[in-house]
């Protein structure tokens, strides 16, 4: 499972863009989303997603149940 | 990104030690162990500051109350990420309408604020100071905060830069901020003490986690102060902003300028919280107030005997352009610069101007002298009365009433004139007729004054401001407002000395909240 952003109540503020350790955020049509094939959800980086850490919208930055649950390679 | 110090040199041909001894000695300015008053950097200019102090904040019009009649600012937007939650702010809504903190209309790149700096600073020669506020904070955004700051030294290099910052990553940038020589940096302090911090931030997000609670502003609360250490000790100026939130830091904010003052802050601006429901604030939801005009100046009072106070902050957006109290910014959008093919920067035509403003602040500076000289000690007297001027800038009652979207206040004693705010308000006349409902709005933002200093009024609205005890004066149209200040109250000094008039206190005043409306 991968993270997302929820296009309707992102502010396009950026913070999380530089916080993704995989560089997996990017912007589009002025606001910004997240690559599912790159996001760990930051398992063996951080101790919580950034983005959600630091996205000042609560329950913007929310899991994808569209994606299986990101398992970390062996 | 490139210490550039081929542009941007460090004070040119000036010992920077030797400046820094002096900034350093002069802390807080105004720090008389007598309990003197400090008039430095809020009002009356060079008089008690350090000439190299005064030389950083003369054409500042954030920092130098004198200066915000002559000089311009404007802020880009190319910072809108935060690394904190703060109760009054709410970054989600924008609106055209609306002036507070925080609030823009589109965000800019580097590449476009610096085109548009060009583009402003050409198009209004009194543009000398460029500020980077947000709408997030601009150390939250160091690479686009400090690649604008890198493009726009290398083309106007005579733009004053500086930057407005809650501190949390401050420490980090000193060295860079010192770097660029940025020379001015705002702090936005609202408390010491986590206990009050809690109830004003929600959470912080540093060093990759979000914390919250009463960790979070302790957190918060030592970064701050180490940050304004570290300014200090840099010579970098630091003014510190507060939010005056009646009921949560309203008395706290006496130790809040302690601490900042003993720590060399060199200027204090206390704000009151902008709060409506429709800003969507967990302020502005939970009904928390802000404070009444009496309750800010008494605040703002209370401080002034241990620092400078900052009185003239108009609390403007993180795109701001022009005059404090004007906003010029529709003027300038992205659209409109992206059709300018070449901005061409006209330093020649600043220069001229700035040199006019230095001849007029001079003589307006000796006609206050000449009408403080003639207060004969005779005429000394416990009264205090408010004045509320009305004016378009340059130190002059220049403004019809009509016209006014907010009013000078200043304070008049046998001391002389001293500025102690302004109040907005909606504009009364639109179109030539004067509306009759907006009169007691304000009335209500000025009631507190004894008399309005406009340069035309009409019939109605001063039968009303008479009806409300409040003194309409066209008399001293186009003069100098605090030359004409000190004549007006020695008159009505005198006049309550022949008994022809009996002196009463006046009540309270209304803070404006709502959205601002542009006449434009």
């Amino acid at each position: 499972m991968a993270y997302k952003i929820i296009a309707s109540q992102c502010t396009g503020c950026s913070a999380c863009e530089p916080e993704c350790p995989n560089v997996a955020i990017r912007e589009k049509n002025g606001v910004f989303i997240i690559d599912p094939k790159k996001c760990t959800e930051c398992l063996g980086h951080f101790d919580e997603p950034q983005c959600v850490a630091v996205c000042p919208v609560d329950l913007t930055c929310v899991i994808d149940n569209a994606f299986p649950r990101y398992v970390a390679p062996a | 990104m490139q210490a550039n110090t081929e542009h941007i040199g460090i004070e040119k041909g000036k010992p920077l030690e030797q400046l820094l001894e002096k900034i350093a000695d002069h802390k807080g300015c105004g720090t008389s162990s007598d309990g003197g008053k400090a008039s430095c950097g809020s009002s009356d200019g060079p008089a008690d500051m350090a000439p190299e102090v005064w030389e950083k904040v003369k054409n500042h019009p954030c920092y130098s109350e004198e200066a915000h009649h002559h000089y311009a600012r404007m802020h880009v937007a190319v910072a809108p990420a935060c690394n904190i939650q703060c109760n009054y702010c709410n970054r989600k809504y924008d609106c055209a309408n609306e002036s507070r903190p925080g609030v823009v209309s589109e965000k800019l790149t580097p590449e476009q604020a610096s085109k548009k700096v060009l583009a402003v600073a050409s198009a209004i020669p009194q543009m000398t100071v460029l500020g980077i506020a947000g709408p997030g904070d601009p150390l939250a955004n160091p690479a686009k905060t400090f690649k604008t700051f890198e493009l726009i030294a290398k083309t106007a290099p005579d733009i004053k830069l500086c930057l407005s910052t809650n501190g949390l990553t401050l420490p980090d940038h000193v060295d860079t901020i010192k770097a660029f020589n940025v020379d001015h940096v705002t702090i936005t302090i609202n408390m010491v003490d986590p206990e009050v911090g809690q109830h004003i931030y929600p959470w912080i997000y540093y060093k990759n986690k979000r914390y919250t609670g009463i960790e979070a502003a302790r957190i918060l609360t030592e970064r701050q102060l180490l940050g304004l250490e570290m300014l200090t000790a840099a010579g970098v100026l630091a003014k510190i902003n507060s939010v005056m939130i009646p009921g949560i830091n309203d008395k706290h904010l006496v130790e809040v300028n302690k601490a900042v003052k003993s720590r060399g802050a060199f200027l204090h601006n206390i704000m009151p919280l902008i709060s409506a429901p429709e800003h969507g604030t967990v302020f502005g939801l939970n009904g928390q107030r802000g404070p009444s005009a009496q309750e800010l100046k008494a605040l703002q009072d209370a401080c002034e005997g241990e620092m400078n106070m900052m009185r003239h902050c108009r609390q403007c957006r993180a795109d701001a352009v022009g005059l404090l109290g004007e906003d010029r910014s529709a003027e300038f959008t992205t659209e409109k610069i992206d059709e300018m093919s070449e901005v061409v920067y006209d330093a020649e035509t600043r220069k001229a101007y700035q040199q006019l403003v230095e001849s007029e602040r001079l003589e307006k500076v000796a006609a206050k002298e000449a009408a403080l000289a003639e207060m004969s000690d005779d005429e000394v007297s416990d009264i205090k009365i408010l004045i509320a001027v009305a004016t378009k800038g340059q130190g002059r009652v220049n403004e019809h009433f009509g016209h006014a979207t907010e009013f000078q206040i200043y304070e008049m004693s046998s001391a002389g004139s001293k500025f102690v705010g302004h109040r907005r308000v909606d504009l009364y006349c639109q179109g030539g007729f004067g509306e009759e409902e907006t009169l007691p709005s304000v009335v209500r933002a000025i009631n507190d004054c004894h008399a309005v200093f406009v340069a035309k009024i009409g019939g109605c609205p001063r039968d009303e401001l008479k009806a409300a005890g409040i003194d309409p004066v066209d008399r001293f149209a186009h003069e100098f407002i605090e030359e004409s200040a000190i004549t007006y109250f020695k008159e009505y000094v005198a006049k309550v000395r022949s008994h022809e008039i009996v002196h009463e206190m006046r009540g309270d005043a209304d803070i404006r909240q709502g959205a601002y409306i542009s006449a434009a």
